[in-house]
């Protein structure tokens, strides 16, 4: 199921209905999309048999480990691999007489991150305790914000391409509800054979930052750009490196349909969602199963449900009895958290103690979009192809240092990086930084082309021959195979004569025709 | 005012207690009375204090230093059972069934 922006799904919903029995409209014509989008963007699929057509409604819950040396609220290791149980402190493992002591890195990286989100900072904010119980939740609760988190109102800019086509771009944006400090849980890992759950508190405590995304969004494509993009300005600040893969990144997407002009339907939350690409399939499974639920007379429960990467689908998930009740009450061992600005500042303090946002403002490095526009007002290049360069780790980077060594334009380097580099990685499933062709190289092997020593073509098969890593140079592997183009017309007379001798026949019969 | 049977049950599931018999239900129901006496005081335009520091900024910021940790052993010294250094539960919320 490819999820080609909010028109394709739609599409195959509609199509299987209309495949039923029963009169029903006929398949939509080829290449032109069932689905219109409305004013405010979501999509507006046709039902079948000619039913109200349906409002998918996505919004987003982003758990995002906080990149720290060491917890939340106490100095124990954040390391992602480490034997079970080594970097657990007593405060940790919730033994009695221990207090939580607030990291003061998890306060500028959440203070960042509102910012970069546009969010009003509030200057006081509070903790609270969640309580449920599990095995990998020692004290029976978590410390979380629930009344006042530390950032609220921001939003977040994202790009699409339409049809599928990057040079058809459109720019959606989501609301972000809040940004709140809590701490992450420990890991259980359950062995049905022995009806046990082995527990490791080692991730118990970390910091989080929960991101709450409104529900401005209507499918998977969305979605799956939206927790891109934020990923990118995470990554970009450094309060979170945000790899999916490791469980520093983790979405619940919450899901429901409606019809226009109806309420919002009830709502599923999604988890166990673990890549980008995951989100999309997941988000638009949930909303097809959704409609064709209702549609078929059905209800939707307000469940959670999990998504099966392996099936493509959701199921429900098992332990969910009821709605949870979570008790919360303020924790009474952490008073509220103040944070200052310019004007603000208190005058005798210790600094360590005063966190100031407008200091923390002023340091803010460009956010991703702020690059892109610079890449292409400081080198000319189309804004998809800033995207591309963005979306991968260090090819920015990579595509200036050959632009700073070749005299080559910016406009014909970014061809070779984003068509031929850019494919030799994918296709060998290499990072930048493990690229065997450097950018000294590249850039070597364009000025040899800007130079018109060797033909384009030519270049393509150096750069192939580079690729192997062999440690020539541009320069030898032309001399190697001959590949130089020849400037010397005297030498070009003779190769023509040599040929045309060669083959005196077909001349002797070419020239009177 | 009585508590109910479904108040109790869900009670008791998310406290992990158990009432057990009459007089734990009625000392629970003079707890609640006595707590009642709250509602007595008017509180209409009072801020909830959640500390009693008040606006006396006092939240101390440790520094990101890892100072603690890799005291596995002591901490798996207590544990009724564990499995190559982890810690052992039921499955699944399986401690929330009653005894």
């Amino acid at each position: 199921m490819a999820a080609r922006g909010c028109g394709g799904v739609w599409r195959q919903a509609w199509q299987r209905g209309a495949g039923g029995p029963g009169p029903g409209p006929g398949p939509s014509p080829r290449g032109q999309r069932a689905v219109a989008c409305n004013a405010k963007g979501g999509a507006v699929p046709a039902g079948k048999r000619g039913l109200a057509p349906w409002i998918p409604v996505v919004g987003l819950e982003i758990h995002a480990q906080i990149s720290s040396n060491s917890k939340l609220f106490s100095g124990s290791q954040v390391q992602f691999a480490a034997p079970p149980n080594s970097l657990v402190s007593f405060f940790d493992a919730s033994l009695p007489g221990t207090l939580p002591v607030l990291n003061r890195r998890c306060v500028e990286a959440a203070v960042m991150t509102g910012l970069a989100l546009n969010c009003s900072i509030n200057k006081k904010s509070l903790f609270d305790r969640k309580h449920y119980f599990y095995a990998d939740l020692p004290a029976g609760y978590q410390i979380t914000q629930q009344r006042v988190p530390i950032a609220v109102n921001g939003s977040l800019s994202y790009s699409l391409c339409i049809d599928n086509k990057m040079s058809q771009m459109v720019t959606k944006t989501v609301r972000i509800k809040q940004i709140q400090l809590e701490q992450d849980s420990g890991k259980s890992l359950h062995d049905d054979a022995r009806s046990q759950t082995l527990v490791d508190l080692n991730r118990a405590g970390v910091g989080l930052m929960e991101v709450v995304m409104e529900p401005d969004m209507c499918c998977g494509e969305e979605a799956a750009a939206a927790v891109r993009e934020l990923q990118l300005i995470l990554q970009t600040l450094g309060s979170s490196q945000a790899v999916m893969a490791e469980g520093q990144l983790r979405v619940d997407a919450n899901v429901s349909v409606h019809h226009p002009g109806e309420p919002y339907g009830v709502r599923t939350e999604v988890k166990n969602i673990n890549s980008i690409r995951f989100l999309a399939k997941a988000v638009d499974y949930e909303i097809q199963r959704q409609i064709e639920e209702l549609e078929n007379g059905g209800t939707i429960l307000n469940e959670t449900r999990a998504f099966d990467s392996k099936l493509g689908c959701t199921v429900p998930m098992r332990d969910k009895e009821g709605k949870q009740d979570y008790r919360f009450m303020p924790e009474p061992n952490l008073p509220p958290l103040i944070l200052y600005d310019a004007k603000s500042l208190p005058a005798n303090m210790n600094h360590q103690q005063v966190i100031n946002i407008d200091w923390i403002q002023e340091r803010l490095p460009d956010l991703p979009s702020v690059k892109r526009e610079k890449l292409v007002e400081q080198y000319g290049i189309l804004p998809e192809h800033s995207f591309t360069l963005l979306n991968e780790d260090g090819l920015a980077e990579f595509f200036e240092s050959v632009v700073k060594q070749t005299q080559m334009k910016p406009k014909k380097v970014i061809g070779w990086i984003l068509n031929d580099l850019l494919s030799y990685l994918k296709e060998h499933s290499l990072t930048v930084k493990e690229s065997p062709v450097s950018s000294f190289l590249l850039a070597d092997l364009l000025n040899l082309l800007e130079k018109k020593e060797i033909s384009s073509t030519a270049a393509k098969q150096v750069l192939a021959e580079l690729w192997k890593g062999e440690g020539k140079t541009p320069l030898e592997i032309v001399k190697e195979q001959k590949l130089g183009l020849l400037q010397d017309q005297k030498e070009l007379e003779q190769i023509c004569q040599a040929v045309i001798d060669g083959q005196e026949n077909e001349v002797i019969m070419m020239v009177p025709g | 005012q009585k508590v109910s049977v479904e108040v109790l049950d869900h009670l008791e599931h998310l406290a992990l207690v158990d009432f057990r018999d009459s007089e734990g239900v009625e000392r629970l129901q003079k707890a609640i009375q006595f707590a009642d006496q709250l509602h007595e005081v008017n509180t209409d335009g009072v801020e909830p204090m959640d500390s009693v520091l008040e606006d006396r900024w006092c939240l101390y910021l440790r520094e990101d230093d890892v100072t603690e940790g890799n005291c596995t052993k002591d901490l798996l010294e207590n544990a009724r059972e564990k499995v190559e250094e982890y810690f052992v539960a039921p499955p699944g919320t399986d401690f929330l069934t009653k005894v």
